[in-house]
């Protein structure tokens, strides 16, 4: 028992309140005060989302200057890295679709039309040749497997090129399908032609028919749907990038207030880091909108100059053989097919062709206007010179029909000298020339538009990592200031 | 063990009940899937016995077709009422009427007699594609034509041939875009009503065409199953389909593919879309003259005369063609015997008595 003089307390009457009693307390040993906690245990905090610390750690950075700076530097380096990524995405688009334009979809189309072309002439040579009578000609049977090699040579490119399962790929299905049945009657008409039999006049009766109604109309399926496709092509290729010219003027804007901040707060004027970075990003931003334009400006040229004046041409050509096909039919019908029109019976085959001859005058009219040099109005005009005599030619070999003079009409039709067949080939050839000056003028235009693009997605992807290492190198100057 | 051994078929029990359950379950959609089939099939084939009850052999065809048989069948019946149709014609005559003057009127290069023929038939009116003059049309018919222009004009090649369809004939007389057809035309009662006929001029019947191979042996029930191609408009469709609604041809004979012109039925039999041809024996002859794997088969089933139309009021007109015809028929030299000599004696029998017409009798009264 030892007594403590300090305490003063009579050890049997305490002087102080009670006091919690303590462990081991009885002998009063023990004056050190225990641990007590100072206010009742509070629950346990709550765990809170990882974004919600991420925020307020940055608010607590923001507090500070080097937290400030490396946000700003983090922004910027975002900004100008998704501007780049952007621009190259959206012209690999546009560059691909320029391309298709030039190397795809265009040529599908100048197919698609000379399908159609050769098909439609290689009928019109086969019923030339002898619906109207008598043995074809060399020059008139070459002219037939020509068109019909042509035909199928362009089947086999457009299979290739078209998409698996797609409509085209169906109908390029069944032309395939087609063009051999075709090709077996025309075949069999010549040998019972040969062997003098009117039965090859049947077989090719039932050619033409097959070639009318189901060959004719599937190649111009074909030609609508290649057409369709390079629209859209061009569609892809020609819009304004606005995304890609939006993010770039909002990193330039951006870099442009980190400048302005850092003067501000050093008087320094020139931070080599961010004017790196201002300068790639600006060099983005105008090659962006200037390659862009030129090449919108050269693929709208091609689709104005090129595209258009080949499809008013292919219309005239295809309306040019129409006519020729429905001339010829007018006499192998020899009055079979009659048509009323208002109390008029007239000829249908003549009746078709008068319509035929009018949308190639209309057509040539137009490719007439479009034609933008003389290299591209010259055979045009020559197209309507021979068309115009065509048309007289057609009116007195139809008198001599009328009346009842029907070798005079077919000499003056299908005949060697100043028949009719001579201007359908005039207007035929100087429509080939003046498809093959638009093809050349839209490849250029086009390719022009193509070129326009080349190395811009690269480009853009290059100078937007370095403007990014720019800023953010840029912002690390500043930040090593505080170290 | 025991309680083991107690629940264990109690659980498999349980387990048979459900999977039977299941498996009926299944048999039962089956079922009422089978017993909807059944009422269908009943019911389509209760459908299928009264419209065979209500048309005949129609039943494989759809509601429309029906209605022109129907109508076909009227106008056949109502034709019958009149007798031997190739003497309803007008007695022989040189008199001008106002139909010749009318063609002898046109002007200058015009005048000429604008003619229906067919470019199509082999040895009656076709274009030897060798013959080196490759608008000519030659043949029985054209003979023929050549002739009446050569009496009304004076000129045997005052001509202006149209090549006219088998089922445009009437209307292009009815339009007046022909004076005459002389194409292999049958006289017939319901034609009479419509259009004009001369004399006859030629004696032929329908026959059946099919390949030596095929098992068709004439016009009977070796036709059943097979597909049979006429023109349109022609008496051979006409017959095939009276036929076959009154049971003389199988109800299963399938008459559906009908074509332009006569010929273009070889080109479907050559390329198998056909088994035969019904057409004029006449016709049918100048088909198998170009594939020597064909042939006729059976005897002729009909009765026809080829004659002249014209328009129906064209009376000069007919009276004067049945004085050609009798002049050409006479004409031993290079009339009517002469003709069928050239043309059809290698096509057809040597001897022509069986297609020389009888002794013409007039007996229009109108």
């Amino acid at each position: 028992m030892t007594h403590t003089p300090n305490t003063g307390a009579p050890p049997t009457l305490p002087a102080i309140p009670p006091q919690p009693p303590a462990p081991g307390a009885p002998g009063g040993r023990s004056t050190t005060p225990l641990p007590t906690p100072a206010s009742p245990p509070s629950p346990p905090a709550r765990r809170r989302t990882a974004f919600a610390e991420g925020v307020d750690r940055l608010r607590h950075a923001a507090t500070t200057e080097p937290g400030r700076l490396r946000v700003i530097g983090a922004a910027l380096a975002a900004l100008v890295v998704a501007f780049g990524a952007v621009t190259a995405w959206q012209m690999t688009d546009r560059a691909a679709a320029a391309d298709a334009v030039l190397t795809s979809s265009q040529p599908l189309t100048s197919d698609a039309a000379d399908i159609y072309r050769s098909l439609a002439d290689a009928n019109t040579a086969a019923s030339s040749g002898f619906l109207a009578g008598g043995q074809e000609s060399a020059a008139t049977r070459d002219r037939y497997e020509r068109d019909i090699a042509t035909a199928a040579a362009k089947l086999v490119n457009a299979a290739a090129n078209a998409a698996p399962g797609s409509p085209s790929t169906q109908t390029i299905t069944r032309l395939n399908r087609l063009l051999p049945e075709y090709k077996g009657l025309v075949e069999r008409a010549r040998t019972y032609n040969r062997q003098g039999y009117p039965v090859g006049g049947a077989y090719l009766r039932y050619a033409n028919e097959k070639m009318q109604q189901e060959m004719l109309p599937a190649a111009q399926d074909l030609y609508t749907k290649e057409n369709e496709r390079l629209r859209a092509d061009y569609a892809d290729a020609t819009p304004y990038p606005w995304p890609a010219i939006t993010l770039g003027l909002a990193a330039l804007a951006a870099l442009a207030w980190a400048q302005r901040r850092t003067y501000l707060r050093t008087n320094r004027v020139l931070n080599h880091g961010l004017v790196t970075a201002t300068a790639a990003t600006t060099v983005v931003l105008l090659w962006l909108t200037a390659g862009h334009a030129l090449a919108r400006s050269h693929l709208d040229d091609s689709y104005d100059h090129g595209v258009r004046s080949l499809a008013v041409l292919h219309d005239a050509r295809i309306a040019s053989l129409k006519a020729r096909g429905n001339e010829n039919l007018t006499l192998v019908a020899r009055g079979a097919e009659t048509k009323k029109v208002g109390d008029r019976t007239l000829d249908a085959y003549d009746h078709d062709f008068t319509r035929d001859i009018d949308t190639l005058a209309k057509g040539l009219a137009h490719a007439g206007r479009l034609a933008d040099d003389d290299a591209g109005s010259k055979p045009v005009t020559a197209a309507v010179g021979s068309m115009t005599e065509w048309k007289k030619r057609h009116a007195a070999a139809r008198e001599q029909d009328e009346n009842g003079n029907y070798q005079q009409a077919l000499d003056m039709v299908i005949g060697a000298k100043g028949a009719t067949g001579e201007c359908f080939d005039a207007v035929d050839k100087n429509l080939a020339t003046a498809l093959e000056h638009e093809e050349a003028e839209f490849a250029t235009a086009a390719g022009d538009g193509r070129d326009a693009l080349t190395g811009l997605p690269a480009g853009a992807a290059v100078l937007a990592v370095l403007g990014a290492a720019g800023a953010v190198l840029g912002i690390g100057r500043r930040l090593s200031e505080y170290r | 063990m025991t309680g083991r051994r107690t629940t264990k078929p109690k659980g498999a029990m349980t387990m048979h009940t459900r999977h039977l359950r299941a498996r009926l379950k299944g048999w039962g959609g089956v079922g009422a899937m089978a017993a909807a089939c059944a009422l269908a099939l009943v019911f389509a084939l209760a459908l299928t016995c009264t419209g065979s009850v209500a048309s005949g052999a129609g039943a494989h065809q759809p509601a429309g077709h029906r209605t022109t048989q129907a109508l076909t069948a009227d106008t056949a019946r109502a034709a019958d009422d009149c007798e031997a149709p190739e003497k309803q014609t007008l007695p022989p005559s040189r008199a001008d009427g106002p139909a010749i003057t009318a063609i002898k009127n046109r002007p200058g290069e015009k005048r000429k007699l604008i003619v229906g023929v067919d470019q199509n038939s082999y040895r009656w009116g076709y274009r030897d594609p060798n013959s080196g003059e490759s608008g000519r049309l030659e043949g029985f018919d054209i003979d023929l034509v050549h002739r009446i222009a050569e009496d009304i004009l004076g000129d045997p090649d005052a001509v202006q041939f149209k090549a006219i369809p088998t089922d445009q004939r009437i209307p292009a007389i009815q339009d007046g875009r022909v004076d005459l057809v002389v194409r292999t035309m049958t006289i017939n009662c319901s034609r009479l009503k419509d259009v004009a006929f001369s004399a006859p001029y030629f004696k032929t019947g329908q026959q059946v065409l099919a390949p030596k191979s095929s098992p068709v042996e004439g016009y009977d029930e070796t036709l059943a199953h097979r597909k049979v191609c006429t023109a349109k408009g022609s008496t051979a469709y006409a017959k095939l389909e009276e036929d076959r609604r009154n049971g003389d041809l199988p109800a299963s004979t399938d008459i559906s593919t009908t074509v332009p012109n006569q010929l273009d039925c070889l080109v479907r039999l050559q390329l198998g879309e056909v088994d035969a041809v019904v057409n004029d024996g006449a016709l049918a002859a100048s088909q198998a003259a170009q594939d020597p794997t064909v042939e006729l088969k059976g005897e002729a089933f009909t009765t026809e005369y080829y004659g002249v139309a014209m328009k129906k009021d064209a009376d000069d007109l007919v009276r004067r063609v049945n004085q050609i015809l009798v002049d050409f028929r006479q004409d031993t030299a290079t009339g009517w015997q002469a003709s069928y000599t050239t043309w059809l004696s290698a096509t057809m029998d040597d001897d022509p008595s069986a297609s020389r017409p009888p002794a013409p009798e007039y007996l229009r009264r109108d």
